[in-house]
């Protein structure tokens, strides 16, 4: 088949690419690797230097995303550094990027010449030296030693266990993330190394644009950016519009509390999604891409600007890539963090200089949105699974996942759970298995209570609904969706009201304040929350009544926003209120009818009392109280005044007995 | 065309036009507050929410396109309740005191919790708090009464390309403000008032200016002056049930005459006088090079426009001051003189259909020695609020004429109230000043009707003019574009009024007039120009009287003083 992109001449790469310039070429394009052997050895010395499979002196990765840099790398990184320097040892020093185990921040790999690479966990920078010394020696310090890394020619260490048993890893299944905290995320040739852009390559050479909007329809791909709409139909709208100009625009705007998962990806493996983006806009026809991120995503910025200037230095961005006749000018546009922006239309506003703010659909952006012209809008996961589905395949994607869910989802995993982190697993995986075998369930022996799926916007499952798969289809039977990937663990001690007011509180703070539902409703659904958990001291004249007149219009008002929003931030706004409603009625009962938080969270509906055998009579409590509401002499039990407590918890505080009990 | 299901019957649609227009023509009326018709549509008050069968949520009719076979339920039982909880939502933070509000009883808000039958109060809670903007000689915002449907913001931005106005913050903090939230004085606005004729509630109003009139009505020591523009007497009808489309210009002077006023002035006699300013102006421009094409000067929130925006077409804008404006100056320095009693115990009040006019009258060009040549503007709308404030039935008062000498004006001098008037009444005496012979055919079909842009090639004495006729400043804004890239070389006049289709479609117009009135304000200055004798503004008789009495010649020392005046550039923030 001739396709008529296709690359038939490739002139000469520019010399200023950091990679060998000219064994590049045969890195991306197996084929044109010349027939003579020593240009072949030579080509395949430089690729296994590249993948780090072999190394002359030691190489020390240091995990410096975001997440690792707040938890001290920096300091690791300087530590090293130093160590390195007043022992006069040379090694190399990579910055990698985030391997997504979070709670064991800051990570750092040694890798020995000949021997395999082996993760460590929690090397903060005062302990550097000692774990420097030990290493460097050729001892694992068997407290800190996180797994070793899996080798074809690197010799094993003995009684090292591997990284991809450990349990947070182990029933993980990385594609996106395959590169994240491996390679040096600066570098495009340690991507194109491992397989980078060669999927491109054989795009532009194997396929016409619609064979690739047909590939990706075929392989079952949805957005994962929350909506789950089919990526290749989206693609054939776009393709089918007319007009000249079309573009693509990736939205990195993540904006869900407790989501991490796009920054973690453009910080760790930049040029995966630079490549999806490419593949994506020849199969939509769009000659100019934007990546909207938010700006405070520094390192994420500065990775991918980097990230840009390589690929274009390469050609594998820019004008005519590869040679061909396909060109592609992507360009970052910033945003100013706010959670409406990542909803595509205002995203399209916010883009074009505008106030980001929703427009009414129809019409669609894949007919007319930006600047008017057919706009096709990809989350930076959905992008970023691009490269390995154009190298396998359709079929070899869709053979992954449930009937209408394929391939994996990357979730960050935060909370109430012993391991958090990022995690990427097959669709279909059980929300238990991430929860309790990932995460390794809820540390300090507390119960589950449940799982926020999906962000302010999703919804919560609850513990008769673990064993839920993880399939667009299956979360929604349980008023929880997909959503971008945040999941937030809760247990025992948290108040599910109180998480409902937390979200409604930033809902009602980030509506755009357009269309009437979101602004005024969510602001009222708020305060009907903030009356449920008000205490009954508070309350004068008829606000009693009023408290129980917004109860009875609570769900009546939920179902009106989510009814007649415009957007979609507007018509999800009440899910939270939905969502836990519908599990934990029971906790609102008790908020609403006995003014009693179960959970002991909500401080106006907490109440505290002294145990009299325990109490000592110190008089600690009595004189932090700052209300005058605990009454007792020295050496005698002392108790509360409940009328006068104002749930404060300084008693608790003080007490150093245990003597105090908050209910 | 195609079919839709409009509860239960089948109703003809054309294919892709909005369902809210459909359904319009159905005759099914479904509540909108934030559509305006001929704009992008913005979806943002969701009350025109309808259930379309096969789609999840509710949809906003004025934006989404009619289908074939579509089944479509407007008055659902969901419709309606989403609807009456968006009212009581928006109740639930507005001020409540419709008693004292000045859109009481024609606010869009009050007459749809109305029909909506919202009879308690739902949701109580804060309201949002605010700062009332009355900084603006011309337009008073008050936030508070704002549900935000964003009327304003686009006919700003997309009609008038001031956007002067926009969304500040987000979520419930969210309002409507200028630039950096600065009071409306300092922003870009040119007081047009556009925004307000399309709010719906009384978040915008125009500056009150009624009691400082009463005031002055009530001070033995004054007289008391007014003039009332053209546009005026073929709008003031529609706030007391008489039809759209009437002149009541008689009973409008007595009315006048009733509330105590002790002269009532034509302010179409002042643009009869404007006419032999201009014309003499652009016949001198032309026979001696000066700048062109010339600009029309009677649109105060153009004038402001082009200070602020294009500043490098000072130049080309005529030197006359407005009509209102040359008759404050002829009233304070003339008719002062011939009653004989000194200017400041004057009090000259002008009822323009016009907002912008307030800011006009108190520019310091438009004053002497301290003393500013008008002292209040109202709108047509205060002069109805005055006449029902003194009990006046408009229906049942005799017709009178206006005082002399400056009651006197001709039909031409009747136009400028139409987009295209000036420029029919200008190309009538031109052509009389360079051929000194009359037109013979008056109407330049060319230059009438709504549309925003219009132009002409008129022939004067064998030399061909390009003219052309601009309303709404998104128009004039395309127009000078052109002309600032050399595109446009063959135009001499433009006229350019402020707002959409001239003073009858003015800021200071009864509320919410629909295009079809409009239109009908239109067909009566029209009808009054094909069925009056003298159409000429060189020959009404007492302007004739003013130049040989004071003065002098069109253009001569005294006009040059007293009827003439140049402009500066202007900053605004944004």
């Amino acid at each position: 088949m001739t396709n008529p992109n296709s690359p038939e001449v490739i002139p000469p790469l520019p010399p200023k690419v950091e990679a060998c310039p000219e064994v590049l070429r045969w890195l991306v394009d197996a084929d044109s690797i010349p027939r003579d052997a020593e240009a072949r050895r030579f080509c395949e010395e430089r690729l296994a230097e590249l993948r780090r499979d072999r190394v002359v002196r030691p190489a020390i990765y240091v995990g410096a995303g975001t997440c690792g840099l707040g938890a001290g790398a920096q300091a690791t990184l300087d530590a090293v550094r130093a160590y390195l320097d007043s022992h006069e040892i040379h090694a190399d020093v990579v910055k990698v990027g985030c391997i997504g185990l979070c709670s064991v921040e800051p990570v750092v790999d040694i890798q020995l010449p000949g021997q395999a690479r082996v993760s460590f966990k929690q090397v903060t920078a005062e302990k550097v030296p000692g774990f420097l010394d030990e290493v460097l020696s050729g001892r694992l310090p068997e407290a800190m030693v996180l797994g070793q890394h899996r080798h074809a020619t690197l010799t094993a260490w003995d009684d090292v266990p591997y990284l991809d048993e450990h349990p947070f890893f182990a029933p993980q299944t990385r594609w996106v993330l395959a590169n994240c905290g491996l390679i040096d995320p600066a570098r495009i040739d340690e991507y194109i190394a491992r397989g980078g852009y060669a999927a491109l390559w054989k795009t532009l050479k194997e396929k016409t644009s619609e064979q690739v909007c047909e590939m990706v329809e075929a392989s079952g791909l949805r957005g994962r950016g929350g909506g789950g709409f089919p990526t290749g139909t989206k693609w054939k709208f776009a393709r089918g519009a007319r007009g000249e100009t079309k573009y693509l625009i990736c939205n990195a705007d993540e904006g869900d509390p407790g989501a991490f998962m796009d920054r973690a990806v453009i910080e760790s493996d930049p040029h995966r999604l630079l490549e999806g983006m490419a593949i994506a806009a020849y199969g939509i026809g769009a000659g100019k891409a934007y990546i909207y991120i938010r700006a405070e995503y520094p390192l994420a910025i500065k990775r991918l600007k980097a990230a840009i200037a390589q690929a274009e230095a390469a050609r594998l961005l820019g004008q005519g890539i590869l040679g061909s006749s396909f060109s592609l000018e992507v360009v970052i546009k910033m945003g100013a963090g706010a959670f409406v922006c990542g909803e595509e239309t205002a995203l399209i506003n916010s883009i074009e200089g505008r106030r980001g703010m929703p427009r009414p659909r129809p019409p669609f952006p894949a007919v007319s949105g930006l600047f008017g012209k057919p706009t096709i809008i990809n989350n930076v996961e959905t992008l970023a699974n691009l490269p390995l589905l154009a190298q396998r395949g359709a079929a070899w994607f869709s053979a992954l996942g449930t009937k209408t869910s394929k391939g994996t989802k990357v979730f960050a995993l935060s909370g109430k759970v012993s391991r958090t982190g990022l995690v990427e697993v097959a669709m279909g995986t059980r929300i238990r298995r991430i929860v309790f075998d990932i995460g390794g369930g809820i540390p300090n022996g507390k119960a589950y209570k449940a799982v926020q799926i999906g962000g302010p916007s999703g919804g919560c499952i609850p513990t008769q609904h673990l064993d839920i798969d993880v399939d667009y289809e299956s979360l929604k039977t349980v008023g929880a969706m997909m959503g971008s990937g945040g999941l937030v663990v809760m247990d025992e001690e948290t108040c599910m009201v109180d998480v409902a007011k937390f979200f409604m509180d930033f809902i009602q703070r980030e509506s755009c304040g357009k269309c009437i539902p979101c602004r005024e409703g969510t602001r009222r659904m708020l305060e009907i929350l903030q009356r449920i958990t008000r205490g009954r001291k508070k309350e004068k004249g008829i606000e009693a009544l009023e408290r129980f007149q917004s109860v009875l219009h609570l769900q009546s008002l939920a179902e009106s926003i989510r009814d007649t929003s415009l957007c979609g931030l507007g018509q999800t706004a009440p899910n939270p209120v939905l969502s836990t409603l519908r599990w934990f009625r029971d906790e609102y009962e008790a908020h609403i009818y006995d003014r009693h938080c179960p959970s002991a969270v909500c401080a106006e509906l907490v109440t505290y009392s002294i145990d009299a055998e325990k109490c000592k009579g110190c008089t600690l409590c009595l004189k932090k109280c700052p209300a005058d509401a605990i009454v007792g002499t020295l050496k005698k039990p002392h108790y509360i005044v409940v009328e006068k407590c104002i749930g404060c918890g300084s008693c608790l505080d003080a007490c150093r007995t245990e003597a105090i009990t908050k209910v | 065309m195609i079919n839709i299901e409009v509860n239960g019957r089948k109703v003809g649609a054309e294919k892709g036009e909005m369902l809210l227009t459909a359904l319009r023509r159905a005759g099914v009326k479904v509540p909108t507050l934030c559509h305006i018709d001929g704009l992008t549509p913005t979806g943002a008050c969701r009350m025109c929410v309808v259930e379309v069968e096969g789609q999840r949520g509710l949809v906003p009719s004025c934006a989404f396109p009619a289908a074939d076979g579509m089944k479509v339920r407007t008055h659902s039982p969901r419709a309606v309740q989403a609807r009456k909880t968006i009212i009581e939502l928006l109740l639930a933070n507005h001020p409540d005191d419709c008693l004292y509000c000045v859109r009481n009883g024609n606010c869009e808000l009050q007459q749809l919790a109305e029909e909506l039958g919202v009879r308690a109060r739902r949701f109580a809670g804060d309201r949002t708090r605010h700062t009332l903007d009355a900084s603006s000689p011309s337009i008073v915002r008050d936030p508070a009464k704002c549900i935000l449907c964003s009327k304003c913001v686009r006919i700003c931005e997309e009609i008038q390309h001031v956007s002067a106005i926009d969304f500040i913050g987000r979520g419930s903090r969210a309002k409507v403000g200028t630039a950096f939230d600065e009071g409306l004085n300092v922003s870009s606005c040119v007081n047009c008032g556009q925004c307000v004729t399309v709010c719906p509630t009384g978040a915008l109003t125009e500056k009150n200016q009624i009691q400082e009139v009463i005031d002055a009505l009530h001070d033995k020591d004054k007289l008391v002056v007014v003039q009332h523009a053209p546009a005026v007497s073929v709008a003031l009808g529609e706030e007391f049930g008489v039809p759209e489309g009437t002149d009541i210009a008689g009973t409008m002077t007595t009315a006048l005459r009733w509330l105590g006023f002790d002269r009532v002035f034509d302010t179409s006699f002042a643009a009869d006088l404007t006419i032999m300013e201009e014309g003499s102006e652009l016949v001198h421009r032309l026979k001696n090079g000066g700048k062109l094409p010339m600009l029309t000067s009677c649109s105060p929130g153009w004038i402001k426009f082009v200070e602020t925006y294009y500043p490098d077409f000072l130049g080309n804008l005529s030197t006359c001051k407005s009509p209102q404006q040359m008759m404050g100056a002829i009233i304070k320095r003339y008719f002062a003189k011939k009653e004989g009693i000194h200017p400041s115990r004057i009090y000259s009040v002008s009822v323009m259909p016009c907002t912008a006019k307030k800011f006009e009258a108190a520019r310091p060009e438009m004053a002497e020695d301290g003393l500013p040549d008008i002292d209040a503007v109202l709108t047509t709308r205060e002069l109805a609020r005055l006449i029902r404030m003194r009990g006046l039935d408009l229906t049942q008062l005799p017709p009178d004429t206006a005082d002399t000498p400056f009651g006197e004006r001709t039909t031409a001098g009747k136009l400028f109230g139409v987009s295209g008037g000036v420029m029919e009444a200008a190309i009538r005496t031109a052509h009389f000043l360079v051929t000194g012979r009359e037109l013979e055919r008056l109407e330049v079909e060319a230059v009438r009707g709504l549309d925003g842009a219009k132009e002409a090639r008129v022939q004067i004495d064998g030399i061909e003019l390009g003219v052309a006729v601009v309303n709404g400043l998104g128009n004039a804004c395309r127009l000078l574009d052109d002309l600032r890239a050399g595109r446009r070389n063959d135009l001499h006049f433009i006229e350019v009024m402020t707002c959409p289709g001239g003073c009858i479609g003015g800021g200071g117009q009864p509320m919410t007039a629909s295009r079809a009135a409009i239109r009908a304000r239109m067909q009566a200055l029209y009808h009054i120009d094909s069925h009056e004798a003298v159409r000429r503004s060189h020959h009404n008789e007492s302007v004739k009287r003013l130049y040989d009495e004071f003065l002098g010649a069109p253009l001569g020392e005294m006009s040059h003083h007293i009827l003439h005046t140049t402009y500066a550039p202007r900053e605004a923030l944004v």
